[in-house]
This record gives C-alpha cells, structure tokens and sequence, in this order.
C-alpha cells in the first residue's frame, strides 16, 4: 500500500499539453463531420467510430488524468470496455444469425 | 453529520480512494449508457434504412456547435484543475464559471434544437411521428431518451459545478485539497465522452 | 497482531458501537451515524422486516393455491401478490441481504479497517434503499393496485396495465442505485483500505466474495435501472423504445432485463458461498481446502454469469447460433460454483466437525445449493428448458438456489455472527429445533414444485388442473413448517439480544480471521490500532498435516 505516498507527489502538468489536446479534440470534431459527409459506405459508422474513440482516449488520458492514475485505474476501464464489448458481441448472436 | 468517522477519513485522507470511487462510480454510468447504446445498435441494426432516413433529417450544425462547446467546456475544467493544483484561486474560479456557462450554452443549444424538432411535428406519440415507418419511431425515441438523459447529466454536472465554485470561495477546495474539483472534473469529462459518441450515432451516420 | 491483542484483550471492556459516543443520543444517532456496523444493523432491520413481508406474502399464495379454483383472494389480488411476493424477496431482501448486512459490518474488520472507504455514502445508500422498499409498500396500497406483471416487468404487458407499475420500476431503479453504491463502496474499501500486510490472498474468502459481487453490482445494475427507466419513459411519454405498436422490440427488453437479472442471481449467491467458506473451516476446525480456487471461482462466476443471460429466453425464439452459445456458456458456469462445492466438501473430510447452529445451516445450505444448482444444469439444455419454460419447475429451481442458498446463508450467518454483533449468545437448543423445522419445510414446500412443474404444471397460474392438487396441499403444509421454524427462529434470535447468555470472549467459535480478534462487540472505530497482518485467514493448528510455520496469534 505504498501508493498512499506516490499519492502526494502530483503530477502537475503546464496548461499548454491541455490546449493541444484541446487543438487535437477540435480538429477531430472537423475532420469527422466533414468526412460524413463523404458516402465510405458500411465503413461510415467505423470511420466515425474510430474518431470517437480516439477523442474519448484524449479525454480519458489526458483530461481525466488516467495515464498518471495507478495502474489499477486502467484496469478498472478496460474491465468496463471489455464488460460492454462482451454484451454487445452476445447480444448481436441473436440479432445477426437467423 | 460530523460523528467521529468522519475525523478519521480526514484525518487519513485518502485523495487516490476518493477518485477510485469515483471512476468506479462513472463506469457505473458508462453501463448505463451502455444499455441505451446496446437498443441503438440492436435498432438501428435492424432498421438500417429507416435510421438512414430519419438521421438526415438532424441539424449537423447546431450537433456540431454542441460539441465544440462541449469539448472547450472539458478544457476549462482540466484547466481549472491546474490553475487549482498551481495555487491560482481567482483563475481556477474564473475557468470553473465558465465551464458553468458553457454547460448552459449547451443546454440552450438543445433546447433550441428540440424546439424546432418539436414544431416539425416530431414528437414522441405525435401524430406525425406515429405514422412514421417503426425505424424511424424508434430513432427519435432513442434520441430523444438519450441526448435527454445526457442532458439531466449536464444539469446534474453543472449542479456538481456550481457547488465546486461555493467551495473554492469558501476555500474549502484549496491548493492542498482540491479531490473534490478534480471528481467533478472527472464526472464533467464523462458527460463530455458521452456526447462524443451521442454526436456521430445521432447527427453524423446517415 | 500482537500489539493490538494486548489492548483488545478480555476483561476492561471498551464501549463498544451499540452505545452512543457522538453528540446525538438515541434514534437519531443511529439514524444519522456513519458507522458501518450501525448501518449494518440498520439494513438488518430492514431486510428482515421486508423478509417478514414477503414470507408473509408467500404464505398468503400458498393457501390461495390449496384448491385448484379461488380460495382467499381473486385473480387480481394473486397476480399483484406473486409480482410483490418476487419484487420484494428479490430487490429488497436477497440482494442487499449478505453485503449491505453482513458486508457493512465485517468487510471493514477482515481487512483490518477502521470503516469502508466512504461512510456517509454507505449511509445515503441506506436511505436510498428505505426510500425503495417504501415506495413498492406504497404501491400495495395507493389506488390503481401493486404492479401485476410479474418481477419480471415483461413488454408490452407492463406498459399496458393500468397498475401502479410507475410506482414500482421507479423503486427497482433506486434500488438499483442503492446497489450501486454500496458496491462502488466495497471496491474501494477492499482496493483502499487493507491493514499493512493483508495482501490479496490474506484476505478472507467472504471478502473475496464481496469483491466479485462488487463489480456485478457496479456493471450489470445500471443496465437493469436503465432498462426499467425506458419503461416509465415509454408509459409516461410515449416514447418508442420496446412496445411493439411503436415499432419496438419486446425480446429486446427481455434481453436487456436478463442482462442484469442473471448477474443479480450471482449478486445473491456468490456473497452466501463467502458466508459458507467462512463457516465450514471454522466449525471442521480444518483449513479451508483450495484457498485460491475458492477465491478465483468468485470472480469466475461473476465473469460466466454475466455471459448466460438468454437462457432465461430460450422458449421466444432466438437465432440457433444464439441458443447453441448460451447453452454451452450456462453449462460451463457451473463449473465454478461445483469447484466451491467440493472445495467446502474436502474441507469437511477428515474435519473434526462441530454441529453448531451456524454449521447446520451451512450444510443445509452445500445440500439444498446442489440441488438448485444441478436443476438449474437441467434447464441449460435447450430441448429439456423448452417444456420446463414457466413451469413450478422453475419456480423450484429458484427456490432452491435463492431460498435455499442465499436464504440458508443468510441464517448462517446470522447465528454465526450475531452474537459477535451483540454480545449475546441465542439458545443453541432452540435455534436447532428451528433449523429442523425450517430444513424439513423446506423440502415439503418446494420439492413438490420440481415434480409437479416436471408433470406440466405452469408457473403463476390462479386456476390449475385437479390432478396438481395433492402436491399443492403438500407443498401449503410445508410451508406452514417453514413459517413455524422461521418464527421459531426468529424468536429465538430477538430474544437472545434481550436476554441472551452474555458473550464475553472475543472469539466465540474459534474463527482465525480479524473479527474474532476485536472485542465483542466491536468498539466504534473497530480497532484500537490498525493490526499487522501477518497470518492466513484459516491456519487451523488441530489436525491439518502440513500447517505452515505461523507466528503466534495471541
């Protein structure tokens, strides 16, 4: 339990790092209402998925200060991911296949 | 409620239990969402073209304008927090009161966006909507259930907030303690990745 | 250990948690404490009294079933009493049952805590959990009648009737809530606030317990509040989400609902196996067999359980691929609940076995689990399940693994651990004759359901065919057996807390784990020191060959 003392020395990051994400999250939110309106096809719901994803990464890592959060922080979000990829995949067991 | 307990928890404070909790707790409302995303998949699984159809009808701009006020309100929050952690008071006050007023620009956006909904016709058990195709009937009953409830957590965010400011004026929230802000940071940023997905499944997908 | 033993020892007693040391004195103090053993007792008063509802309700449904026609009530009144009967014996009793009792009051002292991670959280789940239990006792009452679907809450039927359903699914959310907290809490109890020392694997098992159920709690409820929220959206606002006039899909909501509702099945039994892997050790005078298997398989269960839910859904009709998948996952989830099961059992063998009320039960509890388990197996094979569908079949099954299981637990644990709470030690001879009441009435009451939901006969029905009669007579006299044990018991247990033989000893059965090292009962903040852990939970020197070399405890 020697987390108890790294707790203390924060991390305290410059605003700068945040005003990039901040750049990188607009840029994004650009890039993906433009491209919709570009037809990609059955891949329109990935593409714009996979920009999601990586906007909810920045704000997950960076915002949200989880790459400076113990180790078992992470788990814990990838447990719930992986909690709701599972009921999605067995949900659609149903739905796909006839 | 002061009993002794609570002396003990402040006595050993505990900052990295209390964000644990909360991260804990805004899984929790990740699942939530979870389910709503779970019946969009489902629906709009089986209801490709109707959701087609039904999402063009959707104003990509004021979609658009939300998020930006959104993700710039995530900024003023992580700022805030820095400001905190650096020792800046008036600062981090001043970027928490924007996040505020952030908050509500976007839920004035909404209501201006339902508004219009509204006036078309498209209500939930609207004449109009119920005669609709059911992909359809179900792509606005998933809307407005979800940017819905999205929007009781932006209330509840900026309630969250608004309390955040009390306290850092009271300096209950200061330099050397400042968990609080940062788990309404956290819950703040939540909202903020709900609605990045909300915007491309509602406004952009066609 | 050793320097907080020198304080806790017998006599110079410290006040213990029952009195009032804060400024309030009386119910508010009690009310408004943020103590966890306080809001343990105060969530034993409500599961119990909530227990002596539903048991009443029960009651009520076995005398209306004694003829095949009406017998007390009408058709209504049955529907809404079978729906209150499930509402409140599922979400108010058996899930907060084991962790909100049990959990609050000794998770912290296993692990060598002073309170859980967030004490006036702990509190506000309480209230929140009051606040639904009421609002289902006020639906009984208020004009319009008590929800009639079922606690199942199936599309469309529960948009539709004119009951007070609102009223109802707005408790089962705030239930939900409660729930969440409560695990959210225990999480970070367990993550946060281990004494130095008590590594993982120093934990005790009912910890570990806990902690798997915590993370049901945390991700399967919120789908379940979700699920129940879109209803009252959809009867208030009329919005399309589920109801089939609107384009909905009702299979959808069912998936959804057992999304949550079969984790919740592990929400209720995994914290009852904790509660049997504490006991069994402690009254073979054995250590536990399998240790980390026993530990594992909690989280294995939680993981499989999680990923069975449409076998409640194989008679609506899903895909072959769908039906083929759950089949194979429901058959592998007992497999970790079998590993508990023998692991308890080989713990027992060559155990100097000691038949105490709380091992009674405990045993009760291996004998009647395997019996709901292994009906449950039955049901996993989908040819068989299509003809057992909403048969008493079922409704034996459940009673077995939830009444008998979690049930049998929960009197388990609350012989074993109530006088630790109070310092009082029940009638050991009564609380026997009690058990034998409630073990054979049990049986009476529920075995009749398997063979005659076997023969046909279909769940939550008011009429029945004249051929089921003589199991519903046997079954209505069982259940007179059961409520007479369960009274006996009771008595017994409320009696005890008057007048009960004092217990002065800190360790009342022997137990090796941290509870049986504070004083009976408990001081307010548990310990005078936080302790250094340095043994595993269950080294029993008596007649276990290879015992570890262990420092001396006390």
């Amino acid at each position: 339990m020697d987390d108890n003392k790294t707790s203390h020395i924060k991390h305290t990051p410059g605003y700068g790092i945040y005003i990039l994400v901040w750049l990188a999250l607009v840029t994004l939110t650009a890039l993906t209402a433009t491209v919709a309106g570009i037809s990609f096809g059955k891949f329109s719901i990935a593409v714009a998925l996979v920009i999601a994803m990586i906007k909810s990464y920045l704000v997950l890592s960076e915002f949200m200060h989880l790459k400076f959060e113990m180790k078992a922080f992470r788990i814990f979000v990838l447990v719930a991911i992986l909690f709701f990829l599972l009921l999605i995949v067995l949900l659609f067991q149903n739905y796909s296949y006839y | 409620m002061t009993t002794e307990n609570e002396v003990v928890v402040h006595a050993h404070r505990d900052d990295v239990g209390a964000r644990m909790g909360m991260w804990l707790f805004l899984l929790s409302e990740f699942l939530l969402f979870g389910g709503l995303f779970l019946m969009y998949s489902i629906y709009r699984f089986n209801h490709q073209h109707d959701f087609h159809i039904a999402a063009e009808g959707m104003n990509i701009f004021l979609g658009t304008a939300n998020t930006l006020i959104l993700l710039t309100s995530s900024l003023t929050m992580a700022l805030a927090i820095t400001a905190m952690q650096k020792g800046n008071k008036i600062l981090s006050l001043v970027l928490q009161i924007v996040t505020f007023l952030f908050g509500l620009a976007f839920l004035v956006n909404k209501f201006f966006e339902w508004r219009a909904e509204f006036r078309e016709g498209n209500y939930p058990g609207s004449p109009l909507l119920t005669a609709k195709p059911s992909g359809q009937i179900l792509y606005y009953g998933l809307y407005y259930t979800m940017v819905g409830l999205h929007g009781v957590h932006v209330i509840v965010g900026m309630t969250i907030i608004a309390f955040m400011i009390r306290f850092t004026i009271k300096g209950i929230i200061n330099k050397d303690d400042y968990v609080k802000l940062e788990n309404a940071g956290l819950y703040w940023h939540l909202v903020d990745i709900i609605w990045i997905f909300l915007f491309p499944l509602f406004y952009l997908i066609t | 250990m050793s320097n907080s033993s020198v304080a806790l020892d017998g006599k110079g007693k410290l006040p213990s948690y029952l009195i009032d040391q804060g400024k309030r004195k009386g119910l508010l103090a009690w009310l408004l404490s943020t103590d966890h053993k306080r809001i343990a007792i105060l969530y034993m008063i409500g599961v119990l009294s909530f227990f002596a509802v539903g048991v009443s309700l029960g009651f009520i449904i076995r005398l209306e079933l004694l003829t095949p026609q009406g017998t007390i009530i009408d058709a209504q009144a049955y529907n809404e009493i079978f729906t209150l009967h499930g509402v409140i014996m599922i979400f108010i009793v058996v899930i907060p049952a084991i962790p909100a009792i049990f959990g609050n009051f000794f998770l912290p002292i296993m692990i060598g805590a002073k309170d859980v991670a967030f004490p006036r959280l702990n509190l506000l789940s309480w209230y929140l959990y009051i606040i639904g239990g009421t609002m289902i006792l006020l639906s009984m009452v208020l004009p319009g009648g008590a929800a009639d679907t079922g606690w199942t809450f199936y599309i469309p039927y529960s948009v539709r009737t004119g009951t007070n359903m609102i009223f109802t699914l707005s408790a089962v959310f705030i239930l939900g809530f409660s729930s969440i907290l409560t695990g959210m809490n225990f999480l970070t109890t367990i993550h946060r606030l281990r004494a130095p020392g008590m590594g993982w694997f120093k934990m005790p098992l009912f910890t570990w317990s806990l902690y798997a159920t915590g993370w049901i709690q945390l991700l399967a409820t919120p789908i379940v509040g979700i699920t129940l929220l879109l209803v009252i959206i959809e009867r208030v606002f009329g919005v399309g989400l589920f109801d089939p006039t609107l384009g909905g899909d009702p299979m959808l909501f069912q998936h959804m609902f057992w999304m949550y509702s079969h984790p919740a099945v592990y929400i209720i039994i995994v914290p009852a196996m904790g509660v049997i892997s504490e006991i069994i050790p402690v009254f073979a005078h054995r250590t536990i067999f399998g240790y980390k298997f026993i530990a594992y398989s909690s989280i294995a269960i939680a993981v499989f359980g999680s990923m069975v839910w449409a076998h409640h859904m194989f008679a609506v009709g899903l895909s072959n691929n769908a039906e083929f998948i759950f089949s194979l996952l429901t058959f592998l989830v007992a497999i970790p609940s079998a590993i508990k099961v023998f692991n308890w059992t080989a713990t027992l063998y060559k155990g100097s076995i000691e038949l105490e009320a709380p091992m009674l039960y405990a045993l009760a509890f291996i004998f009647l689990f395997s019996i709901g388990g292994l009906t449950g197996i039955i049901q996993g094979a989908l040819n068989v399940d299509i003809y057992l569908t909403d048969t008493y079949f079922i409704v034996g099954h459940i009673h077995y693994v939830i009444f008998g299981g979690t049930g049998m637990a929960l009197f388990a644990a609350l012989h074993y651990w109530l006088p630790k709470m109070f310092g009082r030690m029940y009638n050991k001879k009564v609380a026997k004759v009690a058990f034998w009441h409630i073990f054979v009435g049990f049986n009476i009451l529920y075995f009749p359901f398997l063979i005659m939901g076997w023969l046909g006969m279909p769940r939550r029905s008011y009429h029945y065919l004249p051929k089921f009669q003589i199991y519903h007579i046997i079954a209505t006299v069982g259940s007179w057996i059961l409520v007479a044990g369960l009274l006996i018991m009771f008595i017994n247990l409320l009696r005890s807390l008057r007048t009960g033989e004092i217990v002065t000893e800190n360790n009342i059965w022997g137990g090796e784990s941290l509870e049986w090292k504070v004083q009976t009962p408990p001081i307010t903040e548990n310990f005078e020191e936080i302790p250094e852990v340095t043994a595993a939970p269950y080294e029993y020197k008596d007649n276990d060959e290879p015992v570890l070399e262990k420092e001396e405890v006390n």
